[in-house]
């Protein structure tokens, strides 16, 4: 439903008095601006409940109320403490904004980044931030000029963090983004060869053989439709990752962009799941709502606490039987090691394979002696390292044979 | 029967602990016509609630269980083929049997078609309904709004009662908003100490109050350990019996036996494994 506000048509609604009708506009924008669904059917609805006795108690319209306006867990969650900041003018913990106060005032938290509701109302504050942290790479400007012929094919190898100059991000981004279509291409094509059918379809079956007279000589069968890949990526967003983010998000909106089923989650010291914000088709737009969220917390991650919140409240939802986990971090655990190591076993059972990306990986020198890295490693199928093109491109037929 | 109170008792009498929340919702659902949505853990009571409320309108229940690659043809009709062939076969150069073919006699009724031509109305649950795909889903939203179905070579069937429709979903997967936009929301959690024991009282015969109290404040504790699969009202309920089949009158009297059975609550090798008898002990030893 559009958030338009219009309010719905209560003339018929004799009962209702102009007043309260007014009142319940006013609460349904406020709901709206919670990231309530609510369209003009459940607007009529309401005022029939006000008319019919429900208004009496707080208590019991607020009952009555939440049902009818709750869509999902979320709202169901939030829903007591809109009500009675809007009707009862209590306090609400949450930060939710009622009508007529002005949007997004205030420093935005984290914690307000994950109401829909509240990403739009502050989202224009930060978005020149993550620029600047593009601009600066510490000693970037001059290693990342490539001199010579081909500047695109040598982007390929150059490390993400070295690019300097702007044009080279956004041709990264770019190439970045093309490469999550061509992945998206190569893996759905697998479908077409299995298709045989397995039992018969005697709908179809008859309607093929009516110039037959009914006799059926040309059977129709019935294959099982086959699940496309779902990619669920978790990026690493802290700030020992910076350099890398804001590519990784780039080519997270391409996978989501081109891939049929794909969701993506951030995390730093808490998870955020941002599918949602990054569904914004224009990609500008998209990286300046998640700008925010990767900023966040720039101080440490909780990968395992992270990775227990998305197996906990997530999984179930996200994650079938045809799912690829894809995990961009460099594994610098902040929290309990062991944690992170139960968490990717929580998570080996549900899904078909694990790939970790480290950008790190390719360092001179590198090895994996982080605790965080040391802990999960045993339950990842995949580790590759990501901090050039050429390294994410050679990820692709791995990810085909799924 | 509009007010929440009588349908919260209705409900009980038929064998269903509804808070009051859930009455609401239910009195909503007769005022507002609209189905419901359950939401809630696996074994939390989501079907019971449908059939007890089959019980409290004195009405049948029709069940459709969702599942992967459901279609129309299991979930609203189906003609007879193997029938209609036979039928054609024997009335072989008949001009009348173009039209009998495609007549009510070789139309099989699935769920969704039974339930819009009961002369009462009947419950509909539809469960599960995050099992199916996203086609049918986008099919029952038709349904649900119209209420009338449309058979090519019949013509269209209009509802003769409108059912009582009661969806549930585990959330596997995520529904559309539109389906959610259409429904009324509940939430069902797990219940608290007070009614879980209600819950055994009423559902397991030769359960005394004060074991039944003992019970529901150990499940409690169950549930705060950290499990892989915390354990249900319905886990609860196979425990209460086992236990009164035992003829266990006391918890604190039999901690042996209580350790045991705890295998009706815990359902993987890794929780059965955490809850060692110190840890059953511990939890014992809150329940007073």
């Amino acid at each position: 439903m559009s958030c338009c506000g219009s309010s719905p048509d209560y003339d018929d609604l004799n009962a209702v008095s102009r007043l309260v009708s007014a009142r319940l506009t006013a609460f349904l924008r406020t709901l709206r601006d919670a990231g309530f669904r609510v369209g003009l059917a459940e607007g009529q609805d309401a005022a029939t409940l006000l008319s019919s006795g429900y208004a009496a108690r707080p208590g019991l319209l607020r009952a009555a109320f939440k049902h009818l306006f709750s869509a999902r867990k979320s709202d169901w969650d939030k829903f007591d403490g809109l009500f009675d900041a809007f009707w009862l003018g209590k306090r609400v913990r949450s930060r939710s904004r009622t009508v007529g106060s002005t949007p997004g005032a205030g420093n935005p938290s984290l914690k307000s980044f994950q109401d829909r509701s509240a990403e739009q109302g502050g989202g224009q504050l930060l978005t020149d931030q993550l620029c600047s942290s593009d601009d600066a790479p510490e000693g970037g400007s001059g290693e990342g000029r490539m001199e010579g012929s081909s500047r695109a094919e040598n982007l390929a190898e150059v490390d993400f963090r070295k690019l300097g100059d702007p044009d080279q991000v956004a041709q990264a981004h770019e190439a970045a983004a093309q490469l999550a279509k061509a992945m998206r291409t190569r893996l759905t094509r697998r479908d077409l060869a299995r298709r045989r059918g397995y039992r018969l379809d005697l709908r179809r079956t008859i309607h093929r053989n009516i110039s037959h007279g009914g006799v059926p000589i040309s059977l129709v069968k019935r294959r099982r439709k086959h699940k496309p890949l779902r990619l669920i990526v978790l990026l690493d967003a802290s700030g020992s990752m910076s350099m890398y983010t804001s590519v990784f998000l780039r080519f997270i909106h391409g996978v989501l962009d081109q891939f049929r089923e794909a969701e993506a989650f951030l995390f730093h010291t808490r998870l955020a799941y941002v599918s949602d914000a990054l569904k914004e088709k224009d990609a500008g737009r998209a990286l300046d709502r998640l700008s925010i969220m990767a900023q966040g917390a720039g101080g440490g991650t909780r990968i395992g606490e992270s990775l227990q919140t998305f197996n906990r409240w997530h999984a179930s939802r996200v994650i079938h039987s045809r799912s690829c986990v894809m995990i961009v971090s460099d594994g610098y655990e902040t929290g309990d090691a062991a944690l992170l190591g139960r968490e990717m076993a929580a998570m080996r059972r549900r899904c078909r394979r694990i790939v970790w990306l480290n950008p790190m990986m390719a360092w001179e020198g590198y090895a994996p002696e982080a605790r965080g890295i040391k802990a999960a490693l045993p339950h990842v199928d995949l580790y590759a390292p990501a901090n050039s093109l050429q390294s994410l491109r050679a990820l692709e037929p791995y990810l085909a044979k799924l | 029967m509009k007010n929440r109170d009588e349908i919260a008792q209705a409900l009980a009498a038929s064998g269903y602990i509804a808070d009051a929340d859930l009455a609401t919702a239910i009195s909503l659902m007769q005022m507002l016509r609209r189905p419901l949505l359950l939401e809630g853990e696996a074994g939390v009571g989501k079907t019971e609630v449908a059939k007890a409320l089959a019980k409290v309108h004195a009405t049948e229940l029709i069940r459709l269980q969702c599942y992967e690659g459901l279609d129309q043809s299991s979930a609203l009709y189906e003609w007879n083929y193997q029938r209609q062939l036979l039928a054609i076969q024997a009335h072989r150069g008949s001009d009348s049997i173009e039209d009998q073919v495609f007549s009510e006699k070789y139309l099989l009724e699935r769920p969704l078609l039974a339930a819009i031509r009961r002369r009462q109305a009947p419950v509909l649950l539809i469960d599960e309904i995050d099992r199916a795909d996203d086609e049918f889903e986008a099919f029952l939203l038709e349904l649900l709004s119209d209420f009338q179905v449309s058979i090519p070579e019949l013509g269209t069937i209009p509802a003769v009662t409108i059912p009582h429709v009661v969806l549930t979903s585990n959330g596997t997967r995520e529904l559309s908003d539109a389906l959610r936009r259409r429904c009324l929301y509940h939430y069902v959690d797990y219940p608290d100490v007070d009614r879980e024991t209600r819950i055994i009282l009423t559902r397991v015969s030769g359960a005394s109050p004060s074991l039944s109290l003992q019970i529901a404040r150990m499940v409690e504790g169950v549930r705060k350990e950290e499990l892989r699969k915390v354990p249900g009202v319905a886990e609860t309920l196979d425990w209460a019996a086992a236990l009164v089949g035992l003829d266990v009158r006391d918890l604190h009297g039999a901690p042996e036996t209580v350790h045991e059975t705890l295998v009706c609550l815990l359902k993987t090798h890794e929780d059965r494994a955490r809850v060692t008898p110190e840890v059953t002990q511990r939890l014992l030893g809150r329940v007073a």
